[in-house]
């Protein structure tokens, strides 16, 4: 219905975009391209799968192949952060909520993988001798992994929708994450009863296929999970942000009156992109915990949910493989720095923060992609690229001028 | 273009500067950083002993974030015995170098920097943890990896693995004796005050229980959520459920105390009708909240720094010496002294810090002229530990007004509680183990 | 019953004026420049740390009674000047950026946090010599006309050496003047803000006892609102911060100084925050997490209240104030005890916890109605 309501209207836009789309399909090039780009995906997930963990290894880390394992999982929620925020515009503070969904419900499931009749061995304590309903469903693993994703992707899409039906956004619609983050962490944290409360739900200890997960094999096998999905999602956004949907969202970024005006609907894309990427930091959420052993409400604070957005940052915004490398380096920055100084990792994201925003706009991929290749063609050709003649670009008066014309204080 | 791309180059620039002054100043500073080469034992023992002739053992609290206004003293604690340790000649002839990771407040991190303590430092033993939450995210590191964890804070019980040894209270050795007098010297009517987390969740219900056991009476219980400021409608709470006085039970954590104490005053709620007893408020948070708020109130602890005895003199001055006249000791941080002094003692008995099943043995009925009296670490990986009750007085320390004759001993399994009645433990006996029936 | 009812009363007016205190510097910044500033919380601490200074510095003087109108002052003043260097280094670079803006000022919020954590005369010295050096530097070197070609080499070589010079200088200070100069300011632990004597206790009236604190704090958050108010209304400053308010570009083709109506609403909004944290610290504790309590209130009670008037602000700040008082006390429990499953469910959201979870979902409820807030900014160009 959305459709035929939207082709009526759009008669114009739709017709220059199917062109647009025809004449990047027509090209044999970009078919040669996607294959290429497959092709290097497969190299850097099979680089990850089987070289690095023996070399880490072997120079006595092995405990950062662990570590590289759960920020794996965290790229993938890096890049639901990247589709909302980096080609949307929407920024979200809560994703923590999605992620603390995803990981609670397999704790849940990998807690219950106990013999008949027995409850999971903190409820003693509080008194309670019957398993609360919430959890019953939890016992098939089949409604396990749709839990892991949809239960995520249905809050994300009734707040969503609750929000962005009246136009409510930008930083509105940061704060009200923020609000809704404190909440679900609040409610999670206060029930003792039900699940753990601040504690939180334990994983390592828990069996299964006979072994605890904690086990070398399940944690190679959760390493090599965590890759294909990585892998998968990293599929998923290059198929919504490539071709007519992509220019969708990022329409919805640059000017999303002109979308309205141009007979879209705003508010079913963006709903749906906000619960797609929850869904995404559900399944991390779902990684990150069996790995890391343990999920609590911690999981929601708020300063976590913001992090996200900046490992997205410093990768690149609006560019998948940068929410990914983002990431990673991040993580890492901050294992290895608080490893050393313990309190200067908090002055190093501070100003991680400040840097991102004010001078690299585009993160590290955004500036090797504009400065960097101008930088190394520079030093290579030790000639910048022209945009205009050389005999106004290349000499140096006219540019002197030019500049101080630029500065001039009344300009400023 | 320029004009953007020159300020850029500037901001890029400068800020990287400024981070790096920052890693350096505070890289240099010995006061501000945990770095293991700056902690003054660590350096002490790394300039006075070749390499390999070393024990690492590894510190692990949060140094950063909310926890560490309480977590950093106890680490000062660690560091002094340790530095003692060394000037007396190390642990088997060799000296103890401390390994300090931060937790950053965050239980996963906890589990992670475990995890690099034993897989790529290997130390002999780790010192460690404040909350209950924090313990439990290591447990599984510990035991699946079969290492030895020192915990030195007062703790809900339930729980009693053979991977660590508990320096703190037992809910039997602090909440349970203090419950018992205030039945005794001030009332019967009880309300429930804390933090929204497991400690008080659990104490409150051994609290509960205790009370309906022995003919008090729980008139209300409310919970705040961890830092929050917002006391009012608690006061509110306490001033309908007990209008004519009463005794309130506080196991409030950290900020709130200080909005808890000063909304009491503020309530015309005072102690000689409302007398509080708090589980979370030692020495330190005495000076946090301001004397002048908690005057009158009792807390339940082992140890109080007015403890009038020889060890504690000494380990008060030693202290002070190291670290300020203005620094005060309390009972996490005396836990935490004497927990290093314990492994020191098990290992020179068990003649190995490698083989922590011998080191374990010999940490049975190891005993130790502590601060707070002689104490002994049972089988079952607790101490036996005098109960003091203090009252703040106007220096900001504890009057001691009770205190037990005879170090109690520890109960781990709760017997007050219906699911854990009947139930102990006992490492020592490989029969028995972390949870058997007695009866 | 009586007494019950004035002290919810009491109860509900006193969180809200917490709230709308806390609210009000940041409601009129986020009105002028639709800046949402996350290190607003950090600022509040600073000015409860201020206090806390004072509160040291007048410690046996005469003074000492009154020491709370000295500290607010001082509170208002320090954040005020640290809003303005904020606005001016980071800020005045993102507007137009409100998203960029969140997550700069987060960036600033936790280097505040960190800092009076970590402050001492060594870290001070390093910070003040370096910024000597280098921006001194470049004071003489700008002058020179071919500058701007030099400028990348200046940056590569002055901000090593400078930076290279401060930290030799202050590590060298450091071992020469150990303790006293290494030692930290505050460091991690709580820091106790006492109240003067005659702002403890409370006045008994009609059974129940209203605290002098939260009194002088209603006192005084109704003295900001006056004053926010007369100055937004009376002076020719006030004038123009509403004229860029309203519209942006006519004013500035009117003439008005917008950049300098941008500074002058951020010092003026940190100062509030600084006000906001002296107040705080007579109720709560004053330590580096002390500002991260209050954000999340403080923001709701901006979208509830929305940025048109100053009035939305006050009215949202009172009602989410009492919302939270009734909701997380017994009150409503009592009050619906006849309706028994009304009063369930009530009983089930009365902590404080709880409350809030309820409290947001009614703000969420409120917001299908009012997208925009009690009183939304008029005009075309609010939203397409």
């Amino acid at each position: 219905m959305i459709l035929a309501h939207r082709s009526l209207e759009a008669g114009s836009l739709q017709l220059e975009i199917k062109l647009v789309d025809a004449l990047i399909q027509s090209k044999p090039k970009a078919r040669q391209r996607l294959l290429l780009e497959a092709g290097i995906v497969a190299a850097i997930a099979l680089l990850l799968l089987f070289v690095i963990p023996p070399i880490l290894v072997g120079s006595g880390q092995g405990f950062r192949v662990n570590l590289l394992g759960r920020y794996l999982a965290l790229a993938i929620a890096a890049l639901g952060i990247d589709l909302i925020w980096g080609f949307t515009g929407i920024l979200s503070l809560g994703h923590g909520v999605f992620f603390a969904l995803g990981g609670y419900s397999l704790a849940m499931f990998l807690l219950l993988q106990l013999p008949d009749g027995q409850l999971p061995d903190f409820f003693s304590p509080y008194g309670v001798t019957e398993l609360p309903w919430l959890w019953q469903p939890f016992y098939s693993l089949p409604f396990t992994l749709f839990a892991i994703v949809f239960i995520p992707t249905i809050v994300a899409a009734i707040l969503g929708y609750l929000v962005f039906r009246n136009r409510i956004r930008g930083v509105y619609f940061s704060i009200l994450t923020q609000a809704a983050l404190i909440v679900f962490f609040n409610f999670f944290n206060g029930q003792q009863k039900l699940i753990n409360g601040t504690n939180g739900l334990k994983t390592d200890t828990a069996t299964i296929f006979g072994q605890t997960v904690s086990s070398p094999p399940i944690q190679a096998f959760l390493y090599t999970l965590t890759i294909l999905l990585l892998v998968g999602g990293y599929a998923l956004s290059r198929w919504l942000t490539s071709g007519r949907s992509g220019r969708l969202l990022v329409a919805v970024r640059d000017d999303e009156a002109r979308m309205r005006f141009s007979g879209y609907d705003p508010t079913m894309f963006k709903v749906l992109v906000f619960a797609i990427s929850a869904g995404l930091a559900g399944i991390a959420g779902a990684l990150y915990t069996v790995q890391s052993g343990i999920i609590t409400p911690q999981a929601m604070n708020i300063a976590f949910s913001i992090e996200m957005v900046i490992w997205v940052a410093v990768g690149g915004r609006a560019t998948i493989v940068g929410a990914i490398l983002g990431t990673l380096i991040v993580n890492f920055a901050k294992s290895i720095l608080s490893e050393q100084y313990a309190q200067i990792w908090y002055f190093f994201q501070g100003g991680l923060f400040l840097i991102v925003v004010t001078v690299l706009p585009g993160g590290i991929l955004g500036w090797l992609r504009e400065d960097g290749v101008r930088l190394v063609r520079s030093q290579i050709n030790k000639r910048r690229p022209l945009q205009t003649y050389p005999s106004l670009e290349e000499d140096p008066d006219v540019q002197y001028e030019r500049k101080n014309l630029t500065n001039r204080e009344s300009d400023r | 273009m320029a004009k953007s791309f020159g300020r850029r180059e500037f901001m890029i620039l400068g800020s990287t500067a400024a981070g790096s002054i920052l890693l350096k100043a505070c890289g240099s500073n010995p006061s501000t950083t945990a770095s293991p080469g700056a902690s003054p034992a660590a350096s002490t023992a790394a300039s006075t002993s070749a390499a390999g002739n070393t024990v690492k053992v590894g510190i692990l609290h949060s140094l950063s974030g909310t926890m560490a206004i309480s977590e950093k003293s106890v680490v000062d604690a660690e560091n002094l015995a340790i530095e003692e340790i060394n000037k007396a000649g190390g642990v088997l002839g060799k000296q103890i170098e401390a390994i300090i990771e931060d937790g950053n407040s965050d239980w996963p991190t906890f589990a992670e920097k475990a995890k690099k303590l034993i897989d790529q430092d290997k130390v002999a033993t780790v010192f460690g943890c404040w909350t209950s939450a924090s313990r439990k995210a290591v447990l599984p590191v510990f035991e699946s990896k079969n290492s030895l964890l020192w915990y030195p804070v007062q703790y809900e019980g339930q729980e009693c693995s053979k991977n660590v040894f508990y320096t703190g209270a037992a809910p039997n050795q602090q909440i349970e004796p203090s419950v018992d007098w205030l039945l005794e010297n001030k009332g019967k009517e009880f309300f429930l005050v804390g933090s929204d987390y497991v400690f008080p969740r659990t104490a409150n219900t051994i609290i509960k229980a205790q009370l309906a056991a022995k003919g008090g009476n729980t008139v209300g219980e409310d919970y705040i959520p961890l830092g929050s400021t917002e006391v009012k409608s608690v006061i509110q709470k306490i001033k309908q459920a007990l209008p004519n006085g009463g005794v309130i039970y506080n196991s409030l954590n950290g900020d709130s105390n200080v909005a808890f104490f000063k909304e009491l005053q503020a309530s015309g709620l005072n102690p000689d009708k409302y007398p509080s007893m708090s589980v979370s408020i030692a020495e330190e948070e005495v000076k946090a909240i301001g004397v002048d708020y908690l005057q009158g109130h009792y807390a339940a602890w082992n140890y109080f720094q007015t403890v009038n005895s020889p060890a504690s003199t000494k380990f008060v001055d030693a202290f002070k010496a190291k670290y300020g006249s203005d620094r005060v000791v309390n009972d996490p941080m005396e836990a935490a002294y004497i927990m290093v002094y314990l492994w020191k003692q098990s290992v020179e008995k068990a003649g190995t810090y490698e083989d922590l099943e011998k080191v374990k043995t010999a940490a049975y009925g190891q005993t130790f002229d502590a601060p707070e009296g002689r104490i002994t670490m049972n089988p079952n990986h607790h101490l036996s530990k005098f109960v003091r009750i203090g009252e703040v007085g106007e220096d900001s320390l504890f009057k001691i007004v009770y205190e037990t004759k005879e170090a109690v001993k520890p109960v781990p399994w709760n017997q007050f509680v219906a699911d854990t009645k009947g139930f102990a433990c006992d490492w020592s006996d490989p029969a028995k183990g972390g949870k058997y029936k007695t009866t | 019953m009586l007494s019950g009812l004035l002290d919810g009363i009491f109860s509900g007016i006193s969180l809200g004026s917490v709230l709308l205190l806390a609210a009000l510097g940041l409601a009129i910044v986020f009105g002028l420049m639709g800046v949402i500033n996350m290190a607003h919380g950090e600022l509040m601490m600073l000015g409860a740390y201020t206090t806390y200074m004072v509160q040291n510095a007048l410690k046996g003087t005469p003074l000492f009674g009154i020491y709370i109108f000295i500290a607010l002052i001082a509170a208002f003043i320090v954040t005020a000047i640290f809003g303005l260097v904020l606005e001016r280094g980071v800020i005045r670079y993102l507007y137009g950026r409100p998203l960029e803006t969140l997550l700069a000022t987060w960036g600033v919020s936790l280097i505040l946090q960190q800092l009076v954590r970590s402050v001492s005369w060594q870290l001070v010295t390093i910070v003040a010599l370096f910024c000597l050096l280098f921006f001194g530097a470049m004071w003489i070197v700008a002058r020179r006309t071919d500058f701007e070609r030099a400028r990348g080499w200046f940056l590569t070589i002055m901000i090593p050496l400078s930076a290279a010079a401060a930290i030799a200088t202050g590590n060298v200070l450091g071992t020469l003047y150990k303790p006293a100069f290494t030692k930290l300011w505050f460091d991690a632990r709580n820091v106790d803000v006492t109240a003067p004597k005659w702002l403890r206790g409370g006045f008994p009236i009609a059974g129940t006892q209203f605290s002098y604190a939260r009194i002088f704090i209603i006192v005084l958050t109704i003295a900001c609102v006056v004053g926010v108010y007369w100055f937004l209304n009376n002076t020719s400053w006030g004038l123009r911060i509403r004229s860029v308010t309203q519209n942006r570009t006519m004013s500035a083709c009117l003439g008005i100084p917008t950049k300098k109506v941008d500074a002058l609403t951020f010092a003026l909004g940190s100062g509030l925050a600084g006000l906001a944290g002296c107040a705080v610290s007579l109720l709560g504790s004053v330590g580096p997490n002390t500002g991260q309590n209050y954000i999340v209130d403080t923001f709701m009670v901006v979208v509830v209240g929305g940025v048109g008037k100053l009035a939305g602000s006050i009215i949202a700040a009172l009602a989410i104030g009492t919302a939270n008082y009734l909701i997380g006390s017994n009150t409503l429990v009592d009050l619906t005890a006849p309706i028994k499953p009304l009063s369930d469910t009530f009983a089930f959201f009365s902590t404080i916890s709880m409350a809030k979870v309820l409290v947001f979902a009614l703000i969420i409820a409120f917001l299908q109605f009012r997208p925009g807030g009690l009183f939304p900014q008029k005009g075309r160009t609010v939203d397409a």
